[in-house]
């Protein structure tokens, strides 16, 4: 293998006939062996973590998510027709509605990637592995394929490669990629059928994908946030109890329903220190004060529910673990990082609880602060020079 | 220890090779030579040409800012080559030395008696001036200003430094004549920090007329810059010098001997070392001296003047810096690693983070080489640098202000306060491979270009 490349490497070098193809070939190498780069300047040992490290343990952190959404996929498709699946049959629908995603999801993120790493003459950045292993579970099951590609391109040009690649974006591209998605297709975003596996084809087609029989009488396909709106009677009888929701057993985007897959990934995420866990605990301190306000006015439906329901419902978890932490595009100073994700959390039950039209507000939360999150980092940072400024001169007149 | 400052953030880089506490050999050079390139922001004039003779104590080279400011042979011999770069940039004053040296007589004094402009004229016509650090931006002290204060730290963190507890143990008068000397040069206090856990054994811990801090915690708490950042910050318009111990002790015995000798012990270190101990050499000898002390069984080995983080690359016919009291020797890691990065274990390698598992052994040492361990990137974990900073500073906005070349904004950001060497270990530990030090000393040589 490694005498395949040796051999192959000159003609991909500057002069070479596949010249061209630098860049391409650069991010296949560095995929298959750490380089033999060795330090120029500075310090001569390095630690030996890399960037690609750094993702791949995020990737990790998402597989618990991944599979449970695959499992849930299948369940939530035979719960619709009425179909009483056993466990494989359900994995095997999942795997069929999803791997279609990922490949949409990589193929069109990698291709611009590659192209614009070939135009710049830069290395491959790997910061796509991760969004695009985190946009298919952000979106609902049963998205068109056209929409996602779309959605992606928009993502990666527009959210990350103008600003300069992995690492000069503003906002999260799988955010970006979601929420185009949302508003440039929103009669086929919202409302409550494109949450269920199947049921936009049976809509349009008036077929299912497996026998053709029927939605069950008792269908309704909307999510627990919908039937929050109606208060906590309302939720509970639609099946959404506190330990359905924290099972992950509703539907929803295909990642996002399992708190308890979510949280296997936040302790690998703590763990390994990729994440930082004062914006995750932030955020959800963040939320609970918001919903406890809106307990203690109690004027909607949607305001009687507990505040900790709100923890588990919809996003807010997915997008505390795996969103909001995006070292990139969240504040980056230790008291930025608190306030940045306290609001991150009160945000998105503000929108919940006085936004009917829209009653998902993770997403919106998240993209808002991260674009104020610079303005965040610029005022603590100013805030504690001034404050050392002050400590020091007092010091020195005192000696 | 009532007033111990515990620093917290750091890392002590668990590299393997540390000298054993034993002179191998005494090295009596053959060739030795003066770089300007070990000065900051040097610009120098030469005073003699191919084939003089000199002694050790006669002036080679001036500072052409201040030509006051004599760099000295540290050998009695002839010279026999000058180096030279692109754009004729002076790299080496190459001497031939005597088989015995020859010094030139500065006359014994006792410092106490001494004004402080006899004792700057003794320093400057001895070449020891040089080896006055002013802060900020780490440049050769300036003999017109009297410092705020003189900071020295008696003990290094750096990884496999030299132990002043060894290196120095029988110097303590020498080291006592170099305070009384330096402390009539600043206006206010020599301050010495010590390490708060290994005092005890320290050379320099009964010396008079001192400041005594106490510092612990891993590394960079031995580096001088932090230990100011905590003592005395230094404020825009301020300057402080610092000096090293053995520089410190070169000073005292110029004062008690009346002859420059700028013989140390240097500890011969590094994964790549047969035995890694301490020998007798001087400033500027050739690495030819040591090459029975390293393996260089298979594959390249890099000679590095000073520790694995700030030292420089010398070659294996390099010479050691004027400042530097160790020699690392690390095997070049020019090979490729299948799934690297991939691979839930990868035991030879040592990671700060957690992502890779040798948290599990954390007293094990790793035979650690030159490879980069990955590619380069923008920033992306931007908020790792401040673990392993022991300083109220932002470090990657300081970069960013060092990049964009805003001065107002490095200035903000504590551009006087720190070295590169300060910030080594964020460098060492960076995901995307940033070279920290460089943006750093880019940043302060147009600091010292727009502000002088």
């Amino acid at each position: 293998m490694r005498k395949f490349i040796d051999k192959i490497k000159p003609s991909f070098e500057k002069g070479g006939k596949l010249g061209f193809l630098h860049s391409t070939f650069e991010a296949f190498e560095s995929f298959l062996y750490v380089p033999d780069t060795v330090t120029r300047k500075g310090s001569h040992v390095r630690d030996c973590v890399d960037l690609k490290r750094i993702m791949i343990i995020v990737v990790v952190a998402l597989i618990p998510s991944l599979l449970f959404g695959i499992w849930n996929t299948g369940y939530q498709h035979s719960a619709a027709f009425g179909l009483e699946w056993g466990f494989w049959q359900m994995v095997w629908y999942g795997i069929v509605k999803i791997i279609p995603l990922y490949l949409v999801s990589y193929i069109v993120g990698l291709a611009i990637e590659f192209i614009s790493a070939q135009i710049k003459g830069h290395e491959v950045n790997e910061g796509y592995l991760v969004s695009g292993m985190l946009i298919p579970l952000i979106v609902p099951v049963d998205v068109p394929l056209w929409m996602l590609a779309i959605a992606v391109a928009f993502a990666v040009i527009i959210g990350k490669e103008v600003f300069g690649g992995t690492g000069m974006n503003i906002w999260n591209p799988a955010l970006l990629c979601r929420a185009f998605l949302f508003f440039s297709y929103p009669s086929k975003m919202s409302g409550d059928t494109v949450w269920t596996g199947g049921v936009s084809r049976y809509m349009a087609e008036g077929t299912a994908y497996a026998d053709g029989s029927g939605l069950v009488d008792s269908f309704s396909g909307a999510t627990p946030l919908v039937h929050a709106t109606e208060g906590l009677d309302a939720l509970n009888a639609a099946g959404d109890t506190f330990w359905n929701m924290f099972a992950g057993i509703i539907p929803g985007a295909v990642g996002e329903t399992s708190v308890i897959a979510i949280l296997i990934g936040a302790v690998i995420l703590i763990w390994t220190g990729v994440a930082s866990w004062k914006i995750m605990l932030s955020s959800v301190i963040g939320a609970l004060c918001i919903g406890l306000l809106g307990n203690a006015f109690g004027t909607t439906p949607e305001m009687t529910i507990p505040a900790y329901y709100q923890l588990v419902m919809g996003g807010f978890m997915f997008g505390t673990v795996f969103m909001a932490t995006d070292p990139v595009t969240s504040a980056q100073t230790e008291t930025g990082k608190w306030i940045y994700g306290f609001l991150v959390g009160a945000l998105t039950i503000t929108v919940r609880l006085f936004n009917p039209g829209y009653v998902e507000g993770m997403m919106l939360a998240i993209l808002l602060m991260n674009t104020f999150a610079p303005l965040i980092d610029h005022y603590v940072i100013s805030a504690s020079i001034s404050r050392r400024a002050k400590k020091v001169s007092k010091t020195m007149k005192i000696a | 220890m009532s007033d111990n400052i515990n620093l917290k953030r750091g890392l002590n880089v668990p590299i393997g090779g540390v000298a054993a506490q034993q002179i191998k050999k005494v090295i009596v050079a053959d060739v030795v030579a003066l770089k300007p390139t070990d000065f900051r922001g040097l610009v120098p004039k030469l005073l003699i040409h191919e084939g003089d003779r000199v002694l050790a104590g006669s002036p080679v080279m001036a500072d052409k800012a201040d030509l006051s400011i004599l760099f000295t042979s540290p050998v009695s011999g002839t010279v026999k080559e000058i180096v030279r770069g692109e754009k004729r940039k002076l790299l080496e004053v190459r001497i031939e030395a005597d088989k015995t040296v020859e010094y030139a007589d500065f006359g014994i004094r006792d410092p106490k008696k001494l004004s402080a402009d006899e004792i700057r004229d003794a320093l400057l016509a001895s070449g020891l001036w040089p080896g006055l650090v002013q802060r900020p931006y780490g440049t050769i002290a300036n003999p017109n200003t009297t410092p705020k204060a003189i900071f020295i730290s008696s003990f290094s963190t750096a990884p496999l430094a030299n132990e002043v507890s060894f290196s120095l143990k029988d110097e303590t008068e020498n080291l006592q004549a170099g305070i009384d000397a330096l402390s009539k040069l600043s206006n206010g206090e020599v301050h010495v920090s010590f390490n708060s856990k290994e005092e005890g054994k320290n050379p320099l811990k009964d010396l008079k007329n001192i400041t005594a801090h106490y510092f612990s915690g891993p590394h960079p708490a031995g580096n001088v810059g932090i230990q100011i950042h905590h003592i005395s910050p230094i404020l825009k318009g301020e300057t402080v010098w610092t000096v090293t111990p053995h520089i410190l002790a070169a000073i005292g015995r110029f004062f008690r001997t009346g002859k420059l000798d700028l013989r140390r012990k240097v500890a011969v270190t590094g994964p790549k070392a047969t035995a890694p101990s301490y020998i007798e050499a001087i400033a500027g000898f050739s690495m030819k001296a040591i090459a029975d002390m390293c393996d260089s069984g298979d594959g390249d080995v890099r000679y590095i003047s000073g520790d694995v983080l700030t030292g420089t690359n010398v070659g294996k016919e390099g010479f050691l810096g004027f400042f530097d009291d160790q020699v690392t020797l690390l095997a070049e890691g020019n090979y490729h690693e299948m799934f690297g990065w991939g691979k839930p274990f990868r035991s030879k390698k040592f990671s700060f983070s957690h992502t890779y598992f040798s948290w599990l052994t954390p007293n094990r040492k790793y035979a650690m080489d030159t490879n980069l361990n990955g590619g380069v990137r923008a920033f992306v974990m931007s908020d790792i640098y401040s673990k392993v900073l022991p300083m109220h500073l932002y470090p990657v906005y300081l970069a960013k202000a060092c990049l964009a070349q805003d001065i107002d904004k490095m200035e903000r950001f504590g551009i006087y306060e720190v070295l590169p060497e300060d910030l080594a270990l964020c460098e060492y530990i960076c995901p995307s491979k940033i070279e920290i030090q460089s943006i750093l000393e880019d940043g302060i040589a147009l600091m010292m270009k727009e502000m002088a």
